[in-house]
């Protein structure tokens, strides 16, 4: 009886053993093409970034220098217009299907977000080039921020319902006890209780949008000098990083590499803001 | 330890008693009453969980609600301050009357009801995203109150009346949810009362707390009645006998038994009260 039961523990002992070697290859695993990136675009990008790269608009083919100031800036018109269409849309819709509506119509919308969650992004850039850019015989940072802003609305609207039912009820019936009406009981508790979650939703999905090319293609179309008219077409980083790379120049392959550095950390830096917003908030829930 | 612990409720248990033998307790027909329910139903979809229940509520006085799991006391009180709509397919008949006017007329907005009868709830639920200060005056800054000086009196005021001014004065600006689970509850009350109910309802406010917490809620409920009208749902029966003036037994959605609290828990009419009451289910 004694033996077989040391004998029991040893074999539980190599198989939690064994398990948590799994998880843990697996973890590394997880996260080591992140690592791979960053070390492969910091070999072949970091030289290329300096001051001129930042500041300086694309010199013309075969000039030594030049940079991707306009690209930079672009990137975040076009982010900011997207934002103006997407935040809104997306957090109020999120909140709707939390808070308001039949169950029925509710699990029809959300299996429609989810559907759109799916829909590849170059799609997104087709529709926008049939409703807009044909109509208005043009490609523009206004198409460009639309499909972006399109591809935000699902994004957000599902974190944003995620969060908001993770607000415990007692804090809803608590408000609404006070005699508090029910859309500031939304507004002043729910979602404060739940912003640090919602601003969490709508900066992944700034960064999921900021790193799109495919939408942009046929709708912010590029612009190798700065873009003075939202109604004129307008440069986009990822959008240049294809441009260049793509191209036959040993040159813009370097500023190529040097546009994705700068993108991917730009990206970063938004997650890791996204930790430093939250950080104070040790109170909320969620 | 542990009996330094069991030592202090006990103690108030004496204190206690010692009060309701003082208080007036031969009230039979009720003085002066809040609420005035009649012929209550309450229906969640096709389940019935309040069934015709007739009774009136005293003033400045302790009602307290007993009676089994599922037997309709949390849905009685919910229907006191419309709360029990929140779920989705109630149906409510009959009438209730607060201070004569009908609570359930299609001219009231449940939210003005609400603001006169306040509540306070089994866990306690201070707003975690703010600060003990702003939890307590958030009623009435929600309300459309903007006045500095009259939100700090009003705040310390009802920290006052809470019993939790002393505790708390030097750290209003902390999170609400730093707080003891007592004190987190007591919280709750000063927040309640901060928008100056008429009545406070209070469903099931120790069962979440340790004895001590406990006897300083019940402390609190004895004080609070001079100026409220206070209606308690409550599990434990001593509790019930500790605290209330008037005590009402309900069982499957029926109000069995209602009266002064001395009378149920001494010589209750009904077989049924006397089972509960002694223990024999519930």
């Amino acid at each position: 009886m004694h033996l077989e039961r040391a004998d029991n523990h040893t074999w539980r002992k190599i198989k939690s053993a064994l398990a948590s070697t799994i998880a843990f290859v697996s973890a590394i695993l997880v996260i080591s093409p992140l690592g791979l990136v960053f070390f492969h675009l910091l070999v072949n990008g970091a030289g290329s970034v300096n001051w001129d790269f930042l500041t300086k608009l694309p010199a013309p083919v075969g000039a030594v220098g030049g940079g991707m100031a306009n690209a930079i800036v672009g990137s975040l018109e076009l982010l900011a217009f997207a934002g103006v269409i997407g935040i809104p849309i997306g957090v109020l819709g999120g909140v709707y299907l939390a808070e308001y509506g039949s169950a029925r119509i509710n699990s029809v919308l959300r299996f429609l977000a989810d559907v759109l969650n799916g829909v590849p992004s170059i799609t997104w850039g087709v529709v926008v080039y049939g409703l807009v850019v044909l109509r208005f015989k043009g490609f523009s940072a206004y198409a460009g921020g639309l499909a972006l802003g399109l591809i935000m609305i699902p994004l957000i609207l599902r974190t944003t319902e995620e969060v908001v039912l993770l607000v415990p009820n007692g804090y809803r019936e608590a408000a609404l006890a006070l005699g508090v009406s029910r859309w500031k009981t939304i507004v002043h508790i729910v979602m404060k209780t739940a912003s640090r979650g919602i601003i969490t939703g709508i900066l992944l999905a700034l960064a999921r949008v900021g790193g799109e090319t495919a939408p942009l293609l046929f709708t912010a179309f590029g612009n190798r000098f700065w873009n003075h008219s939202l109604s004129q077409p307008i440069a986009a980083l990822p959008l240049q990083v294809f441009t260049y790379a793509i191209s036959p120049y040993d040159d813009w392959h370097r500023q190529a590499w040097a546009g994705a550095l700068v993108l991917v950390t730009g990206i970063f830096c938004v997650n890791v803001l996204v930790r430093i917003l939250t950080r104070g908030h040790a109170a909320s829930v969620v | 330890m542990e009996n330094l612990v069991m030592a202090t409720p006990e103690r108030s248990v004496v204190e206690a008693v010692e009060r309701m033998t003082e208080a007036p307790s031969t009230a039979e027909p009720i003085p002066a009453c809040t609420f005035q329910v009649k012929n209550l139903s309450i229906w969640y979809g096709e389940k019935r969980a309040i069934d015709d229940v007739t009774l009136d509520i005293a003033s400045n006085a302790v009602t307290a609600i007993i009676g089994p799991s599922g037997c309709g006391k949390s849905t009685f009180i919910r229907a006191l301050n419309r709360m029990h709509e929140l779920v989705p397919k109630t149906r409510v008949e009959g009438t209730v009357f607060l201070n004569g006017e009908d609570l359930y007329s299609s001219t009231v907005d449940p939210a003005i009801v609400r603001r006169r009868v306040g509540m306070v709830f089994q866990k306690s639920n201070p707003f975690p995203t703010m600060s003990i200060g702003e939890n307590v005056v958030i009623g009435l800054r929600l309300n459309g109150v903007r006045d500095r000086k009259f939100l700090n009196e009003r705040l310390e005021k009802s920290l006052r009346m809470a019993a939790l001014w002393d505790e708390v004065k030097e750290d209003l600006h902390k999170p609400g949810t730093s707080l003891s689970g007592g004190q987190q509850q007591r919280l709750c009350i000063a927040r309640a009362l901060a928008v100056e109910p008429e009545v406070l309802l209070m469903d099931e406010p120790c069962s979440a707390l340790d004895p001590i917490a406990t006897a300083k809620i019940e402390e609190l409920i004895y004080e609070l009645k001079a100026k409220y009208t206070i209606v308690t749902v409550t599990h434990n029966m001593q509790q019930a006998g500790r605290v209330s003036d008037y005590t009402a037994f309900f069982y499957l959605g029926r109000l069995i038994e209602f009266g002064p609290t001395t009378k149920i828990f001494t010589n209750p009419t009904e077989r049924q009260t006397e089972d509960y009451i002694t223990g024999r289910f519930g």
